[in-house]
């Protein structure tokens, strides 16, 4: 390979931004492969030898995992260090050791095969397994696997790299970014990982910048290659340009320089110039998320998705399951609120059942699949009500379509409480109950089913999706799905009016809150609640603080007499660069 | 030599917390103790391959108990598994 195939040329890549900021630095190709083992014959004055290998070996692998446990623990509580306690645990698992010396000993091959060959065993049984929890678990045996042969050749964990570096891998489990995080690791970037893995967690919890999903990225980047990350919206550029670098560097600087300012926002309130209070909230889905969403200064949790309750689960989870870890979601935010939706499945969402259909966005889900399954239903609104113990815990409704869904999900409510009075448990008797508003029905009917509930909160995905007719995952059509269509704007304001006309608290949970371009609009046209993914919480808090409720209410009004999406955004645009010079318009 | 057919009663089935009493339980005795699933049979003593069983729940074990203690062992072990591992 000449040096110009290698070192001139820019290429760009993208992939799932999964943990914001921007680097720049070397890679380092961080190579998951097992070590490569061979088959030998040995002697038998060699056995006393290679069964001391082994014995030298599992010791060092211990020592490495009990490190690794130690230090998750440290960094990250006492949850997540329980990843490794199940390698741990085989590493103690005499009869596979007992066995694999008798092996040795009688067949006469040399210790790494044997290793390889019995461990693998139960390697290839797990990953045929049908079980998903027991794939997973897969890959713990695998990384146990290598881990002794690692030490059996006497090679040394590679977790100590000399100098700052982007780490690439085709795919890093927690335990690897943790160890690596040791050193000075300026960004992750992979091939595989979904956007809430362990690494992805453990990533955010670390304030790397780190992007995950990049095709090809490990054949694509070589060690010390040039690397430029950018955590916030998944740009990956190999051998950058001068002046490429350059325009991320200055972003970098843009991003430091405000997030800086940002921190001291903390702990103030999300209240307008001239005194208007909004409730900043975050949405979270995995608990796992609770520390970072305190540290963001979150006014509690907007909206829970319970549905990820579900994920790798064949069966829905029992009462009690349910219940412990609702409340260990209301007691991390106590005395903060939280909003837990209840399961919200069908669509694109995990289906509880394999149903086919045709068209499954307006199909069965949300409420109507609850509804249809009045026993788990009860179950999980049980749960839900026994969390709410100390009277922090809101519930919600996905996907109401109709008054009737309403009544009867309350009616289902009022079921549950009875049953836990007569179990003589506790929980908030007075409960709030909201629901999404996502279906254009709900929102025309927005005053009706107001006057059923105490907060409304504004599911935005599904509402411009179908109330544009367009689905943003198909590329064919995806530029026609705009939050500043003019019939949003106006659809927007229509629902925060009614709502408001009775009396309820009117919030939003979608992407569209989270938006720095829409929050003067969406402040204007009067939202009491915004609930966001938690790393856009700072930024959003700022826009409110800077400006007056007057204004904002001013520039709604102006932007419902427009008449195209340009117009709205591009008039939003100029308004926020006026505004807001220093906040990074992505 | 017993032998006796048990289900796996609990929601989560055998995951690694069960698998782990299970095994530790086990170690207590001296018999050895095999379990069968699907014609699958691991060595009860050997936490990866419990690992290996999969055995969510309603899903039925052959045990299999040899040794001056099996009856003690059976015993022990049958009452773990009814009692759902003590989740």
């Amino acid at each position: 390979m000449s040096i110009t195939d290698r070192h001139d040329e820019e290429i760009t890549l993208k992939g799932i931004p999964a943990s914001p900021g921007i680097a720049i630095g070397p890679a380092f190709i961080y190579h998951k492969d097992g070590p490569v083992v061979q088959e030998r014959a040995i002697g038998e004055h060699d056995v006393d030898k290679e069964l001391k290998k082994l014995a030298s070996a599992l010791t060092h692998a211990k020592k490495e995992l009990s490190k690794i446990a130690e230090f998750a623990e440290k960094q990250l509580g006492s949850k997540q260090a329980k990843i490794f306690e199940a390698e741990l645990m085989i590493l103690d698992d005499s009869v596979l050791f007992d066995t694999i010396r008798m092996r040795v000993k009688k067949e006469l091959k040399n210790i790494e095969f044997i290793v390889r060959e019995e461990i693998g065993k139960y390697h290839t049984l797990m990953l045929a397994s049908k079980d998903e929890y027991t794939r997973e678990r897969a890959s713990d045996v695998e990384d146990v696997q290598n881990r002794i042969l690692r030490n059996l050749q006497e090679q040394r964990l590679v977790s100590k790299i000399e100098g700052s570096h982007i780490i690439v891998s085709k795919n890093l489990a927690a335990a690897d970014a943790l160890i690596l995080s040791r050193n000075d690791v300026l960004g992750y970037v992979t091939e595989l990982g979904g956007a809430t893995s362990h690494m992805v967690l453990l990533a955010r919890a670390l304030n790397i910048p780190a992007i995950v999903g990049v095709h090809d990225i490990s054949t694509k980047a070589h060690k010390d290659d040039v690397i430029v990350l950018d955590g916030y919206n998944g740009t990956l550029v190999i051998n950058p340009s001068k002046e490429t670098r350059k325009k991320f560097q200055e972003k970098r600087e843009e991003h430091k320089e405000f997030e800086g300012n940002l921190a001291t926002l903390r702990d103030l309130p999300a209240e307008t110039l001239d005194g208007h209070k909004i409730q900043l909230s975050a949405n979270v889905e995995l608990q796992e998320e609770l520390g970072f969403v305190k540290r963001q200064g979150a006014d509690g949790i907007g909206l829970y998705r319970s549905e990820t309750l579900l994920l790798g689960k064949e069966v829905f989870p029992a009462e009690e399951e349910q219940y412990k870890h609702y409340k260990a979601i209301a007691d991390g935010v106590f005395p903060k609120h939280v909003v837990i939706r209840t399961f919200d499945i069908g669509g694109d969402k995990l289906m509880a059942q394999a149903v086919k259909e045709n068209n499954p966005f307006l199909g069965w889900r949300g409420i109507r699949v609850m509804l249809d399954m009045p026993n788990i239903f009860l179950q999980q609104l049980r749960a839900i009500l026994r969390a709410s113990a100390k009277k922090n815990v809101s519930i919600m409704f996905p996907m109401v379509s109709h008054l009737k869904e309403v009544r009867k999900a309350k009616e289902l409510l009022t079921v549950a409480k009875r049953e836990l009075t007569d179990r003589k448990m506790e929980f908030d008797p007075d409960i709030r109950i909201g629901i999404m508003i996502e279906v254009p029905a709900a929102a025309v009917i927005a005053d009706d089913l107001a006057r059923e509930v105490n907060f409304l909160s504004i599911g935005t995905n599904d509402l411009i999706q179908y109330l544009l007719a367009v689905d943003r995952g198909n590329e064919i059509v995806s530029n026609l799905f705009q939050e500043f269509h003019p019939a949003v704007i106006r659809f927007l304001r229509r629902i925060i009016e009614r709502g408001k006309n009775e009396h309820v608290q009117v919030g939003m949970c979608g992407e569209m809150a989270a938006d720095p371009l829409a929050t003067m609009l969406l402040l204007g046209l009067g939202l009491d609640d915004f609930s966001v993914v938690p790393h856009v919480l700072p930024e959003i808090k700022k826009i409110i603080r800077s400006v007056h409720y007057s204004e904002a209410r001013h520039l709604a009004q102006k932007v419902l007499t427009m008449e195209t999406e340009d117009e709205i955004e591009s008039y939003m645009k100029d308004v926020m660069k006026l505004k807001f010079p220093d906040i990074p318009l992505e | 030599m017993i032998q006796q057919e048990v289900t796996i009663k609990n929601r989560a089935g055998m995951h690694t917390r069960p698998a782990a009493s299970l095994v530790k339980l086990a170690a207590k005795f001296k018999s050895e103790f095999f379990i069968e699933k699907d014609g699958l049979e691991i060595n009860g003593k050997s936490i990866i391959g419990v690992m290996t069983l999969a055995a969510e729940q309603g899903s039925k074990l052959l045990l299999r108990f040899e040794g001056e203690d099996e009856e003690l062992a059976r015993a022990e072990i049958v009452g773990l598994i009814d009692r759902g591992f003590d989740e």
